[in-house]
């Protein structure tokens, strides 16, 4: 195993010894493992690894069968869930509104009462935020960015992002690459599952590998890590 | 106190404006109960006297059944494209979505009512002899016991296989108590026989149990696995 040393930073996300089963079926068998702020992490895998069921842990939407997730010096997530955005393979919006009536709706869930910044978060996707067309009618990657746009709206410290490239165009996945390095540089601590790991080859800080339900690699390096 | 208030008029908001954009479940309840009121009056022919004392019963089977059929598409907006878990991300508070959904129901319901209400007059000849008014407080109260409950089972049969088939399954039963006294309240104001206050008040507590109990279990509900 090739382990990435963070003896300096103090860690922003500890997890320990983390099992999730599903029935018979093992998704998490034991993973233990240590993140720090201001990274932006690149999560690869084969289908059924357990990327997303680490994701949706660390977003406090699965509950562990066992083991526990320290986020931000918490094990309480719900407590923490206000510094944390969650992107998800679906788009988590409604297909019948238009994507400012979606942000301007999961904006409320959080307090957040300012068009203005719903506008400015769409703007900085790169979508238009005066569309009027309902969110069923954008193309995949516009849906997306919209998808990206709804987990920063209330500026989390943490961001889970699931798939974001997706059937996202190479043009837009450079962007969407571009703006999460932007994100990460301004402090965030970023969490990508992916399977086009190459996206993020000069953006990642960190490969982190999974096989089978637990962590079996974490490299600077994409080579090092990407599964073929 | 202010965070249940702003995230349920967010929540409640944004349903109206999807419904009001679909039309599914306004559409659905209302050629239900349609059907109903037109199958029941080709069905039987009662007399005045007859219908007074039957519409009770016709009145609420017919939306029971019709807000059924709203019930279930309540929560299906929220599994397309996993939206509730946007929801369940968020800080907000489980009990606002609830009281959302509760309100958004009962609007509806009340629309449904407000149509019909007219087409069971005409086609069951009714005239209430009794104090007309508390149909207004059977109508408000015994609506509000049939949403709760069903938007409550509704939810936790979302994540059900067969959840069409599973909400009338859990909600008729728990209905019972309210039915019974809804039906009993509006045949005692129509036929102007007895009292309706002994059901009116039994619904109210039938409905503030019901209320709290809800609200109170609604988180495990909503972040069940």
């Amino acid at each position: 195993m090739n382990h990435v040393s963070h003896a300096a930073a103090t860690p922003i996300i500890v997890i320990h010894d983390l099992v999730k089963q599903f029935g018979r079926f093992a998704a998490l068998r034991g993973v233990s493992a240590e993140f720090v702020s201001g990274r932006l992490y690149a999560i690869v895998g084969e289908n059924g690894a357990g990327k997303t069921t680490l994701l949706r842990s660390l977003a406090g939407l699965t509950r562990p069968t066992r083991g526990t997730i320290s986020m931000l010096g918490t094990t309480d997530l719900r407590s923490v869930c206000r510094q944390v955005g969650y992107m998800a393979h679906p788009s988590l919006l409604y297909d019948e509104m238009a994507g400012m009536e979606n942000l301007r709706y999961f904006a409320r869930l959080y307090g957040i009462q300012d068009d203005e910044r719903c506008a400015a978060t769409i703007t900085a996707v790169g979508l238009d935020p005066t569309l009027t067309r309902p969110v069923g009618q954008y193309s995949q990657g516009m849906r997306q960015r919209m998808s990206l746009a709804r987990a920063m709206i209330h500026d989390p410290r943490i961001l889970l992002l699931d798939e974001p490239f997706s059937n996202v165009d190479a043009h837009s996945a450079r962007q969407m690459t571009h703006l999460l390095k932007q994100l990460r540089d301004a402090g965030k601590t970023i969490f990508v599952v992916t399977h086009q790991a190459s996206q993020l080859e000069h953006a990642a800080d960190e490969f982190v590998q999974m096989e089978a339900g637990l962590i079996t690699r974490r490299t600077r390096e994409l080579m090092m890590a990407e599964t073929p | 106190m202010s965070a249940i208030t702003n995230v349920a008029r967010a929540s409640l908001s944004k349903d109206l404006r999807l419904e009001w954009r679909s039309k599914d479940a306004i559409n659905s309840m209302l050629f239900f109960a349609l059907l109903v009121v037109v199958i029941f009056s080709f069905s039987f022919d009662p007399t005045a006297e007859e219908s007074r004392r039957i519409a009770g019963g016709l009145v609420w089977v017919a939306f029971l059944f019709a807000a059924v059929v709203a019930l279930n598409q309540t929560w299906a907006r929220e599994l397309r494209n996993q939206v509730l878990d946007a929801y369940r991300v968020s800080p907000a508070p489980a009990n606002a979505l609830f009281l959302a959904k509760a309100f958004g129901n009962f609007i509806f319901v009340i629309v449904l009512e407000t149509f019909m209400t007219p087409l069971f007059i005409v086609f069951y000849n009714l005239r209430a002899l009794g104090p007309a008014y508390q149909l207004l407080i059977v109508s408000a109260l015994g609506t509000w016991a049939l949403v709760v409950n069903g938007t409550f089972f509704a939810a936790m049969s979302l994540r059900t296989r067969s959840r069409e088939i599973m909400l009338p399954l859990l909600l008729f039963p728990i209905s019972i108590p309210a039915l019974l006294a809804t039906v009993e309240a509006t045949t005692a104001i129509l036929t102007g026989d007895f009292s309706a206050k002994f059901w009116i008040v039994l619904l109210a507590a039938y409905n503030v149990v019901f209320t709290t109990a809800c609200l109170l279990l609604f988180d495990t509900v909503l972040n069940a696995e």
